[in-house]
């Protein structure tokens, strides 16, 4: 039997402790991204990991980094799976600069650079589920969301915190499109206490490498056990609302995408039954379907944040 | 006994132009020519997983069929008017080719579907046949394009008479069912559903218009 108290997935956000402290000093000549980039070649990518991949269920494996690089939904960049991969490389992002606004004792215009430096980034292997009824396994690095927002000392009037990506046209050709209908910039937004939550991740890499431009270069959230829309790419503005914030997909088709998009087997989407997904990389004849886990497995970690809510209403 | 008819049908064939006899072939060839390419990248994806069709490969070969055989559905939609317009009687004999090649590409698309997505896991297909709109509505379009290709042949066309030409005009719904469950698989990117709506609702005008000259023709 297992100890039920025991969380059963901490591991799985867990490098093991000789990798990160090998991380650590290999990080420790350059701090934040410029740190991490400088690493990256260094740092011999994830390979501890596979094979044993630590913390991930019996079977489980990291997704392999040029499908976590060249399977994408980024629509700023076009609607195919590849199209970001494709076209994300006419994006500037340096310099890159963060708009901190709302109830928060320090908003202002920031660097990327002066508000990630000094973190070291932590590895965090997360399982990521698409609500497409998609799901990868990532090896990421990033700081965790909490640390980041504590810089700007957000009041308590801070309910909500908001992100916005990027709005480009010049450079992100997806934006230019006639046929899209959705309203740019793209919005996300978490509850605070959602976005203190230890898994909540700020990213600025994957698979030890600075965050390619179709994966959100600079920088990107990763909620793991909500769907992958939560997960807002390229943010150059952070606000803290009084307010749940309208994200673009709820605006878009409210019926379909709630504001908490909690990864739940039980409420369909309309187009997708979320009772299962298929792990990439899957293969022709065998699709690798597994059976989606309520919060994306990540129940004994998060559940208690939505005591109390009925989860098929807020959905 | 063999000889005067096999004579005349000979007779007939020289009548035809070369361009005439090669046409259908060559047509069949170009209306192979998708199912080629994916036979050669599922050849590819079973040696070299990843290799022709991305991450997903079920989800690709799904993909591709539904489109081509929507593609050559509106295809086939193009040559009554183009016997009527231009007189272009070759590519009207080539008809029920085109149609039952969209058919099989459909009919292909509900198999990758049922076989390489949902894995012949019936529980998932009854609940998607059941809850999922635009699959249901892809079912009934394909449901309707069954009936049509059964009843293709010169034999039904014969024993149903009038009632062969109102039973096909069927392909317009099943057409427009198909433009129904692409509209609603689509998430956001609106640009390849408009482009088809737009051929689909030019097609239909011209027939309309047709129409109305032909019987004002008959009223005069």
């Amino acid at each position: 039997m297992r100890n039920r108290r025991t969380p059963e997935l901490s591991s799985s956000e867990i490098t093991p402790e000789s990798v990160f402290l090998n991380r650590r000093r290999l990080l420790a000549a350059g701090l934040g991204a410029a740190g991490l980039s400088a690493a990256g070649s260094a740092v011999p990518s994830a390979s501890p990991m596979v094979g044993s991949t630590p913390g991930l269920s019996p079977g489980e494996e990291l997704t392999p980094e040029d499908i976590v690089t060249s399977y994408n939904n980024f629509y700023e960049f076009g609607m195919d799976k590849d199209d970001p991969a494709r076209y994300a490389h006419e994006l500037t992002t340096d310099p890159w600069s963060v708009e901190v606004a709302g109830e928060c004792a320090k908003p202002g215009e920031y660097a990327f650079e002066d508000i990630v430096s000094g973190f070291v980034p932590e590895e965090r292997i997360y399982r990521f589920r698409c609500v497409e009824a998609w799901s990868m396994v990532v090896p990421w690095q990033g700081v965790p969301l909490r640390r980041i927002l504590e810089r700007f000392e957000p009041s308590g009037n801070a309910r909500y915190v908001e992100f916005t990506t990027l709005y480009r046209p010049s450079e992100m050709r997806g934006q230019r499109s006639l046929f899209s209908s959705i309203d740019w910039p793209y919005v996300e937004g978490l509850r605070m206490d959602e976005a203190y939550h230890p898994l909540s991740l700020m990213a600025v890499g994957v698979y030890g490498k600075p965050l390619p431009n179709q994966n959100g270069a600079p920088w990107r959230l990763v909620v793991p056990w909500k769907y992958g829309f939560k997960s807002i790419k390229s943010i150059v503005k952070i606000r803290f609302a009084r307010r749940q914030p309208k994200t673009t997909w709820q605006l878009q088709a409210p019926q379909e995408y709630g504001f908490y998009a909690n990864v739940n087997p039980d409420v369909s989407h309309p187009r997708w039954s979320q009772a299962s997904e298929r792990r990439l990389p899957s293969s022709l004849f065998e699709p690798n379907r597994i059976p989606t886990l309520p919060f994306n497995g990540y129940g004994a970690e998060v559940a208690q944040l939505y005591q109390g809510m009925d989860l098929r209403r807020d959905f | 006994m063999r000889a005067p008819n096999a004579t005349a049908v000979a007779g007939d064939r020289q009548r035809r132009s070369f361009g005439q006899i090669i046409f259908k072939p060559c047509l069949a060839l170009v209306l192979s020519l998708p199912m080629l390419w994916l036979a050669n990248a599922i050849r590819m994806e079973l040696s070299n997983p990843g290799a022709a069709l991305g991450a997903d490969p079920g989800e690709a070969v799904v993909r591709f069929l539904g489109e081509w055989g929507l593609r050559f559905l509106l295809l086939g939609l193009f040559i009554s008017p183009l016997r009527r317009r231009a007189g272009w009687k070759t590519l009207a004999r080539s008809r029920r080719m085109v149609g039952l090649f969209a058919f099989t590409y459909l009919a292909l698309h509900f198999v990758a579907y049922v076989g390489l997505l949902a894995e012949l896991d019936g529980s998932l297909i009854v609940g998607d046949l059941t809850e999922r709109p635009y699959i249901i509505v892809g079912a009934l379009a394909l449901l309707l394009l069954i009936a049509l290709a059964v009843t293709s042949t010169s034999g039904w066309q014969r024993r149903l008479r009038r009632n062969w030409q109102r039973l096909h005009r069927l392909v317009y719904l099943s057409v427009a069912l198909g433009l129904l469950h692409l509209l609603w698989l689509t998430k956001d990117g609106f640009g390849e559903f408009a482009v088809y709506l737009l051929i689909f609702i030019g097609l239909m005008v011209e027939r309309l218009l047709a129409r109305r000259l032909f019987t004002r023709q008959v009223a005069v």
